[in-house]
């Protein structure tokens, strides 16, 4: 469970956070939703532990963060960036190998190659496995760094952004993707997303940010409707139910 | 009221700059005092104030034409193209005279300031920090071909005259080649109108009827000369031309006809005041003005590039 | 892709230095052989000190930068080093300066320019975190600064004094400072075991900092031991022949394209080899075959500044 208890966080002084508490219990595919500037990416940051604490706590499994070893939390949780470009030339399967690196520090055992020979598999990533990365597709590419981050077997995986820069196909097979590894494989999975139709058709569980507190949670069905998003997002779109979920009339 | 304040400042300089010097005028015979000021401190202080201004007024033009607001002649391969014209001279035609020389040095910096717009105009103009760079990357690539020829002709401490700028060589009879310098740089005035229109693009500039390729190249031809002949009688002095138009811009806009005499004052300003600096901090001896508008062009060109400046965005 | 190619690559590096080498030491020689190869020998070890230090330098330098365009020559390190010397001989006098031990005097200057580099880049690293054009930009100038503050000292050393640091101040592999090879290998020996130790962290860092930060290696650890064993190798390499501007460019542009691999445990190994063979093959053509009297920095410098430029135009498509 991410146990997350009165955090804040300012900019220049500025808030980003404010007092939000939230607890992610173990499986579910949970989404955060909200305007720009809403701070949801400084949320993740924070429980990725990518920018210290400022005030408030947070503890992924009882471990707290920034008292635990950065390896102890590396085999906990995993955090893909909005911005999957990297700089040195890798092939798929040295960049699902590094998914392994916390476990064998950079000297891989018979162990650590044969579970990252049977994620290739697993994600369908066998034919590109030893193409470059720069070779591929946005959706390819994005697989890849997903299997990374499944290959480090963590409980948690958080991403932001992910559907930046992908078309309609390349999303939805990722939402899929994400949504087996949750129901099939009990992974825990948070995602920061903007268009809060597919948090609706995907997620388990949608908390709407807003000037930095949280002003609603539950499941899709319970708070996607017209009133959350004139008040989160301030504007007038309906809200129809297609297929027993919600669907925002844009 | 700013400028006239500038002009005042300059006044005062200028003066101070006729009574410092390893000659304690006061304990100088009434006799020779005349002498001294007419072949030393005189043309010192003439040959700064025209460096000052026409070094100030070269870097403005030059921005305009690049589009950008950290370049300069000096460091962007100007001022290192002029100094291989003038070391291939030396080497080729030992005793030319020194306005073949100026001639050389004025048409190898027009080569190396062609080249680098040539180069920069498939720059993206996302990218305005690029400039810059690959102007004093561009200088440095020149800079290392001046010291190989340099070395194969045994000419190493001739380049360091060139490559660091100073004035206390100069003389009645040695500096007057400056004066063409600040006629080209006064010549810009004429013409300020044309040149703050092509500094909003080609686009806008044919749009308005103007032979943009003419304006360039004057432009070119104008920075080509004044630095040819800085570089040739006093050596290169650094971020005069780039340090200057940026802080007087932020007073006069970017209108040049307003901003000319400005940058004009403040340059000579400049490079009078760091003059004065380089002749008193180890007194008698002296600190190049090169080594001084270094030290101080290089801070003030980083608080430009960190947000010091509103306009340096 | 540690196939056997990369092997036969890395052996070829290693067979070609080794011809090198004995060109080095045998072509050309008249009398004494037994005096000639001791002295040559001493200026083939700073050679190899200095190729290897650079290289080193440049390649653990672009990894925690995240480019390979940054060197530590062009964010200004070796002209920081020469001002920290020369403030340093204006500071206790030159006469004090040239009495105390000169391999002491070393050590000094490596701790000093360790405590100054830290403080210096960190802060530049962070101010221009994102926007790799001013970050350059910051250094090109900062190495401008530099050069004109080491002019200010020297000035302002006495005139006679000034040989002291002269010598210092350009960069010349023909007339190496034998006397500092001790201490010197004794430096790149420690920075190096400390390089190789780090080299499977190194790996990581290119992930950019949200994936290493998930692997559990946080960039701004790696970034401060990083940063003191640059400013360790390039206090060395600047000791040993001067600044060095654009020649960690060429090793490093060279590396990356004869070895196909992201692992340090390949790339610095051949950049140390590549910069090796530069260095000690161009000063044998240099010296002995054509009998040029331009410096094979000059050279060195001419075709890394290319190479740097063509590299940064190239960034952009």
């Amino acid at each position: 469970m991410i146990e997350i208890e009165n955090l804040s966080y300012q900019i220049a002084g500025h808030p980003i956070l404010s007092d939000v508490s939230l607890r992610l219990e173990k499986g579910g595919l949970v989404a955060l939703v909200g305007p720009n500037g809403a701070g949801k990416s400084t949320l993740l940051s924070l429980v990725a532990r990518l920018v210290p604490l400022q005030s408030g706590s947070i503890s992924i499994d009882g471990l707290q963060i920034g008292k635990t070893a950065d390896d102890v939390l590396a085999r906990q949780l995993a955090i893909l960036p909005q911005d999957l470009s990297v700089a040195s030339r890798l092939t798929v399967r040295d960049l699902v190998g590094f998914g392994r690196y916390p476990y064998h520090k950079g000297r891989p055992r018979a162990e650590d190659r044969d579970r990252v020979d049977a994620v290739i598999g697993q994600f369908e990533l066998t034919a590109i496995a030893d193409r470059q990365l720069e070779n591929l597709s946005g959706g390819q590419r994005q697989r890849a760094f997903v299997a990374m981050a499944f290959a480090q077997d963590t409980e948690y995986l958080l991403l932001d952004e992910p559907l930046n820069n992908l078309d309609i196909s390349a999303s939805r097979a990722l939402m899929t993707l994400l949504r087996d590894l949750v129901t099939a494989q009990g992974r825990t999975v948070v995602i920061v997303v903007h268009d809060i139709n597919y948090a609706a058709a995907y997620a388990d569980r949608i908390i709407a940010l807003k000037q930095g507190v949280v002003v609603a949670d539950g499941t899709p069905r319970e708070i996607v409707n017209s009133a959350l998003l004139r008040e989160v997002f301030q504007t007038g779109a309906e809200v129809a139910v297609v297929g027993g979920r919600p669907v925002v009339l844009v | 009221m700013i400028r006239w304040f500038c002009l005042l400042a300059l006044c005062a300089l200028a003066c101070a700059s006729l009574f410092v010097g390893v000659i304690d005028l006061r304990s100088t015979r009434p006799d020779e005092v005349w002498p001294l000021i007419r072949d030393s401190r005189f043309p010192r202080t003439v040959a700064t104030l025209l460096t000052g201004a026409s070094l100030a007024i070269a870097g403005q033009i030059m921005q305009q034409i690049a589009r950008n607001r950290f370049v300069e002649p000096m460091t962007s391969g100007t001022g290192q193209s002029a100094a291989l014209g003038i070391l291939m001279t030396a080497v080729l035609v030992p005793a030319a005279p020194i306005g073949f020389k100026m001639a050389m040095a004025s048409i190898t910096a027009l080569g190396g300031s062609l080249l680098f717009f040539v180069i920069i105009r498939r720059l993206p103009p996302t990218q305005p920090l690029l400039v810059p760079l690959v102007g004093l990357i561009y200088g440095g690539v020149v800079g290392a071909a001046v010291t190989y020829v340099a070395y194969q002709a045994d000419m190493l401490q001739f380049i360091e005259i060139w490559m660091n700028g100073e004035f206390s060589g100069t003389l009645r009879g040695r500096y007057e080649l400056l004066w063409l310098a600040g006629l080209a740089a006064a010549l810009s005035y004429l013409v300020a109108d044309q040149f703050s229109i092509i500094g909003l693009g080609e686009a806008v500039s044919l749009n308005l009827g103007l032979n943009y390729a003419q304006v360039v190249v004057l432009g070119l031809i104008m920075i080509s000369v004044v630095t040819g002949l800085t570089v040739v009688t006093v050596g290169m002095i650094p971020f005069v031309g780039l340090v200057v138009p940026n802080l007087v811009s932020q007073f006069t806009g970017d209108s040049l006809r307003r901003s000319l005499p400005m940058t004009a004052m403040a340059g000579a300003a400049l490079v009078l005041a760091a003059d004065l600096l380089g002749r008193m901090v180890i007194y008698p001896f002296e600190m190049p003005v090169g080594t001084v508008i270094g030290i101080v062009g290089a801070i003030v060109f980083l608080w430009l590039l960190y947000g010091g400046s509103r306009l340096a965005r | 892709m540690a196939g056997p190619g990369l092997r036969v690559r890395l052996f070829l590096l290693a067979g070609l230095l080794a011809l090198c080498c004995a060109a080095y030491l045998s072509l050309g020689v008249r009398g004494d052989w037994g005096f000639i190869l001791a002295f040559r020998g001493q200026k083939l070890a700073a050679l190899l000190l200095v190729g290897f230090a650079v290289s080193w330098a440049t390649v653990i330098f672009q990894t925690i930068t995240g480019n390979r365009i940054l060197t530590p020559s062009v964010m200004g390190f070796d002209a920081l080093y020469l001002l920290l010397l020369t403030g340093l001989v204006w500071a206790i006098g030159a006469r004090t300066y040239q009495g105390l031990p000169p391999q002491g005097m070393m050590v000094a200057n490596v701790v000093w320019m360790c405590g100054a580099s830290l403080l210096l880049f960190r802060v530049v690293l962070r101010a221009g975190e994102g926007d790799m054009m001013r970050l350059i930009l910051t250094g090109v100038v900062l190495a401008v600064l530099f050069h004109s503050l080491t002019a200010y000292f020297r000035r302002v050393i006495d005139p006679n004094e000034y040989a002291v640091v002269q010598a210092a101040s350009f960069a010349r592999f023909s007339n190496v400072d034998t006397g500092l090879l001790a201490v010197a290998t004794g430096f790149c020996l420690a920075a190096g075991a400390a390089v190789w130790r780090m080299r499977y962290r190194l790996d990581v860092l290119p992930l950019g900092p949200v994936l290493s930060t998930s692997l559990g290696e946080p960039p701004h650890k790696a970034q401060w031991q990083v940063l003191l064993l640059v400013s360790v190798l390039v206090s060395v390499s600047t000791a040993l022949v001067g600044p060095v501007a654009f020649f960690g460019i060429l090793v490093t542009s060279l590396t990356y394209l004869i070895i196909p691999s992201a692992r340090h445990g390949d790339l610095l190994p051949a950049a140390a080899l590549i910069a090796s063979i530069i260095l000690v093959g161009g000063q044998t053509v240099m010296e002995r075959l054509l009998d040029l009297s331009t410096p094979l920095s000059v050279v060195v410098e001419f075709l890394g500044g290319l190479i740097f430029l063509f590299l940064l135009l190239r960034s952009l498509r």
